[in-house]
């Protein structure tokens, strides 16, 4: 993609006035770093991170069809979803694969906000309008919209010193409150894709900069730092979150790919299930992994992995991570290489390096 | 992009970020310090085994950030002495002195005359000006 048709986010200017490394990602413009991937990692895991998201698609989903509607579009059950409250899902295709993994938040009954991935936005959107025999109303709201991502141990006490019409700290996870700033609304959920604690404020795109510098004030005297795409990447790996073109992608079914646990075949149908439900008789063939590399070296997505000298499966993301200082990853294996355990070799650069099936995830933080 | 990165004057560099130094008929290589803010912090460097020859353009050896692997490639033809092991427990070394404790691999049997055909410090100044 050339650079002038890169997108730039509301916060542009904030992140070349801190001095934001900014590369193309997804056909956006955004900061990789700022002052380091390390130290930014290490500041959401220790007091907390704050990250541009904008650059995520808003999809609402309206009127009296609408419930109907997302529970025929996502495989997750809608109808378990009650007001102020976000669930994770998925839209995906006939043939039971990953177009795109979701957060779906309730206003109420009849509107429904979905937070998609940004290089999905465009996509999804057309495959929801495509898909929508209920005729819920579809709206794509992705250009008025910021997204900030407040993340760390220490964000809680952040966002309860920002002057929102009332305090968020209370919010439960998965839950979301709907707030006004400056006069603006903002969304507040208590989500994230770091592995701590936090929130993800959605702010119309005129108002993203005041919020923005608002929290960076905030958390100064809490060691908050700006944090790019680089700590995103490796504070989702070791918190084993999936990442669409890795672990999601339209030729990887959702059941391989490890999201089991949002396909609901007891709700009625959706888009998907038949194939998936044959997939579940039949055995899946594939699961995602977590996986340590014991040798000296990394694992990269692409590198081939092997169980004795036949290759069972790929690296879908890999790196070595701040937090555990260790080479890891997640792999997408035939099932007999899936066990905890099972002794594998990674070849990267024409080496075999050894590495083992390890639980997942690889960081889960402390409960308080 | 800033332009305030240190160029010593007694190395020779390449358009690929790397340096030498000459030490009688061996070289001592590195990359720079635009390159190592370019990479970002490195995480892992793969280092070539003692004995390994290389020539001139041939990847010597890799650098590794939490994002992605990087080719270093040798600035010069030579065979491969000795390697900074300090950077398998301390690889942000590079990081810190690129042109120092962060140097990378040490070859014998250079040729005087291809480090000098290699950039100076004046005409590498002027490529990272360019960008």
């Amino acid at each position: 993609m050339k650079s002038e048709e890169l997108r730039r986010t509301p916060l542009f200017d904030a992140h070349q006035k801190l001095g934001g490394k900014l590369v193309p990602f997804a056909g956006w413009e955004l900061p990789v770093q700022y002052s380091g991937v390390i130290a930014e990692h290490n500041a959401v895991r220790t007091q907390a991170g704050l990250f541009d998201v904008s650059h995520m698609g808003e999809v609402f989903v309206t009127g009296p069809e609408a419930e109907v509607a997302l529970d025929w579009l996502t495989c997750n059950s809608v109808k378990k979803l009650t007001d102020g409250k976000a669930q994770y899902s998925a839209l995906l295709n006939e043939r039971g694969g990953v177009i795109d993994d979701v957060i779906i938040y309730r206003f109420s009954a009849e509107r429904y906000l979905v937070c998609v991935n940004a290089s999905n936005a465009e996509k999804d959107f057309e495959w929801m309008l495509s898909r929508n025999k209920h005729q819920a109303k579809i709206e794509n709201h992705s250009s008025a919209w910021g997204q900030i991502a407040l993340q760390g141990p220490r964000a809680v006490e952040i966002a309860d010193a920002l002057p929102f019409s009332r305090k968020i700290g209370d919010t439960p996870y998965f839950g979301f409150a709907e707030v006004e700033f400056l006069g603006s609304p903002v969304i507040a959920a208590r989500t994230g894709y770091t592995g701590e604690d936090g929130f993800e404020f959605f702010v119309p795109s005129e108002t993203t900069v005041a919020l923005w510098e608002k929290i960076l004030a905030a958390g100064q005297a809490h060691g908050l730092m700006p944090a790019g795409l680089g700590a995103r990447d490796s504070l989702r790996l070791e918190a084993c979150y999936p990442l669409h073109g890795h672990e999601l992608g339209e030729d990887i079914n959702a059941l391989e790919s490890g999201l089991g646990w949002i396909v609901k075949f007891e709700k009625g149908d959706f888009i998907g299930r038949t194939a998936l439900w044959e997939v579940k008789e039949r055995g899946v063939a594939r699961a995602l992994v977590g996986f340590v590399v014991a040798d000296a070296g990394i694992a990269r997505q692409g590198d081939r992995v092997f169980l004795g000298d036949g290759q069972v499966g790929i690296v879908t993301s890999g790196t070595k991570t701040p937090t555990l200082n260790q080479a890891l990853g997640l792999a997408l294996v035939e099932t007999k290489a899936a066990p905890v355990g099972t002794e594998l070799l990674i070849e990267v650069r024409g080496k075999k390096l050894k590495a083992s099936v390890v639980k997942k995830p690889f960081y889960k933080r402390t409960e308080k | 992009m800033s332009h305030g990165e240190t160029v010593p004057s007694e190395l020779r560099y390449t358009k690929d970020h790397e340096w030498v130094r000459l030490e009688g008929d061996c070289a001592v290589m590195g990359i720079t310090e635009f390159a190592q803010s370019e990479l970002g912090d490195l995480v892992f460097v793969d280092l070539p085994s003692i004995g390994k020859t290389v020539t001139r353009g041939d990847t010597v050896c890799v650098v590794e950030s939490t994002k992605a692997a990087s080719d270093v490639y040798s600035p010069i033809g030579g065979k491969v002495t000795e390697v900074n092991v300090a950077l398998k427990d301390s690889p942000e070394l590079v990081n810190k002195e690129p042109f120092g404790t962060g140097w990378l691999v040490k070859l014998a049997g250079v040729s005087a005359e291809e480090v000098g055909g290699l950039l100076s410090a004046e005409g590498y100044t002027k490529l990272l000006s360019g960008k």
